[in-house]
């Protein structure tokens, strides 16, 4: 991608809403933070890159694809310590936390992790995360890093409109350099972990969390990802963090892994990255993630942007987001023009690049609702030329988690 | 490469995008092999180089352009080539094809004006031959240069080896 692309993706995202261009945080004087890993990443020849903020690998020695592959074989290591972790407890943070998603966080079990998303007044996604039910009055919440901003000053508004009301909610937005958080993902991401701690990891389920210890050191483990492979987010005192990962980095299997990775990884797994594929004007229901709209929260209509989202599930939106796969050719990124096969420009793509795992290239873009089934064969426009691309449901690679119907 | 490149070694990342940069060991790892292969090789003239990370070596007015080693590596895997049409005309500066890999699409300029004579099918076909073999095999496109001059514009090897060091590319 060149400068000249970003600078014109800016523009287009400046130009749809203002507020998205916060996320993109283009500035040249932007402050680059540490994760509590940096060292690790520096001695393990991480090439480090300024995301969002935060100084991380791009990848180390071995190429983007792999250690994609690496980790879709075995299993890799990621450091995700620039994201938000908070703590938020008291008798009403279930009440507080709904008031702001769309989770139903009354009939998640103790434990359980439910993705969901801030919405906005217009049903526009603020941010995406997962929520954990630790207890009914304490839950633990991962947010984006480029988000932290936006995301602090939302809990911190709503905290402070509820305690008018009389109402008991407590923050705590965890220091990234006292609270690390690493990702094990991969097939032999369970074999590993098993090997540091006692509790029986076959009874952690997909979307589950548990507080342990490594080494005597106390962790939480939660079985999600990013990646579509089974795996695992550890959440680590900062002090600890390094220690624990090179206890995982010494069974052979696993290796560091870096953002690079980590993006065709999740392009492949169809989840989104925000910033790109959703944004404060986008609403869940046009992303394909209506399944985040709890029964409960729908019957109750009493989440931000309700009334819009609602409309929107029962008529269904104007535009909606879908993946396409490319044959031999180059891979649409985002901003491509998706046009009809006769030539209509039509969507846009928002996140593309060749596939590793399949070969060809893949992108999931927004087209109207009428071009948005499985197998309608589309256009994409690369650099003045159309290559064909056919509609199709995502993930494209078949997701490997660890659920119940094992 | 140019706008790849310079994005890629200032270390800021202007958007989400997954943007890189090479490390110092690459530089080094680009010098030596540099110097290793041109010794090997090449003897009919020496391998010139644009500030955009591209190469050429001239044969009377006809000039081979690839992509240097340091810009292999930042760009990594390359998985698609889009070369320019043999007889179109180019000039110098001018963006002439594109080369995309897992990390991001990065578009090819022509080191000099003229005419293009030939493109490298075998590249086209096989993209991973400009990270194997970047000064051989994994030569770009031919070119009949129309303006001698300019070939003034590009560095040999030791300035492209200084031009690296700073932190002007």
């Amino acid at each position: 991608m060149t400068l000249l692309t970003v600078f014109k993706q800016f523009k287009k995202f400046q130009d749809a809403g203002k507020s998205v261009a916060r996320s993109l945080s283009i500035k040249d004087d932007q402050e680059s933070k540490k994760t509590c890993l940096y060292d690790l990443h520096i001695e393990n020849n991480g090439k480090m890159v300024n995301f969002s903020g935060w100084l991380l690998p791009i990848q180390y020695r071995d190429s983007i694809t792999a250690s994609h592959q690496h980790t879709r074989t075995h299993a890799s290591l990621f450091d995700v310590g620039h994201m938000l972790q908070s703590h938020v407890s008291g008798c009403d943070s279930g009440e507080f936390l709904e008031s702001l998603t769309t989770a139903d966080l009354q009939n998640l079990a103790q434990g359980g992790a439910a993705l969901t998303v801030f919405t906005n007044k217009s049903g526009g996604i603020l941010d995406d995360l997962i929520i954990t039910k630790d207890r009914n009055d304490r839950f633990f919440v991962v947010s984006n890093a480029g988000r932290r901003n936006e995301d602090i000053e939302l809990m911190l508004g709503r905290q402070a409109e509820m305690k008018s009301q009389g109402k008991n909610v407590t923050i705590e937005f965890l220091d990234p350099l006292e609270q690390g958080l690493i990702a094990l993902q991969g097939p032999s991401a369970a074999t590993t972990l098993q090997t540091l701690v006692k509790i029986d990891l076959t009874k952690l389920k997909f979307m589950n969390s548990v507080e342990t210890k490594i080494n005597q050191k106390s962790v939480r483990i939660s079985r999600c990802g990013y990646t579509g492979e089974d795996g695992f987010e550890i959440s680590v005192n900062g002090k600890d963090a390094r220690t624990i990962s090179e206890m995982i980095l010494e069974v052979p299997d696993i290796k560091l892994a870096g953002l690079g990775a980590r993006d065709s990884l999740r392009l492949e797994a169809g989840f989104c990255l925000y910033g790109h594929d959703i944004n404060e004007s986008i609403t869940p229901v046009e992303a394909s993630l209506q399944w985040l709209i709890a029964k409960r929260r729908r019957e109750a209509a009493n989440f931000p942007g309700a009334e819009f989202i609602l409309e929107q599930i029962k008529n269904g939106p104007k535009k909606k987001r879908v993946g396409l796969i490319l044959g031999q050719g180059p891979p649409a990124r985002e901003n491509a023009t998706i046009l009809t096969s006769a030539g209509e420009r039509v969507g846009i793509v928002t996140s593309g690049g060749p596939s590793p795992t399949l070969g060809k290239p893949i992108a999931m873009g927004y087209v109207p609702l009428e071009h948005v089934h499985t197998g309608t064969p589309v256009l994409t426009e690369i650099r003045g030329k159309t290559y064909k691309a056919l509609i199709t449901k995502m993930p494209f690679v078949k997701p490997h988690y660890y659920s119940d119907k094992r | 490469m140019a706008r790849l490149i310079r994005q890629i070694t200032k270390n800021t990342v202007k958007t989400l995008l997954f943007v890189h940069e090479t490390t110092f060991i690459s530089m080094l790892k680009s010098k030596n092999s540099v110097r290793q292969i041109a010794v090997t090789h090449y003897y009919k003239s020496e391998r010139k180089y644009t500030d955009k990370h591209e190469w050429m070596m001239l044969n009377g007015n006809i000039g081979t352009v690839g992509i240097s080693n340091y810009a292999q590596d930042a760009l990594g895997d390359v998985v698609y080539a889009q070369l320019p049409d043999v007889g179109s005309v180019v000039e110098k500066e001018g963006e002439c094809g594109a080369l995309e890999s897992v990390k991001a699409a990065s578009e090819i300029m022509s080191p000099c004006s003229g005419r293009i004579i030939e493109k490298n099918k075998a590249v086209e076909n096989k993209p991973g031959l400009i990270n194997s073999s970047c000064y051989d095999k994994g030569w770009l496109f031919k070119i009949e240069l129309s303006n001698l001059d300019e070939l003034k514009t590009l560095m040999d090897e030791d300035a492209y080896n200084q031009y690296l060091k700073s932190d002007l590319h």
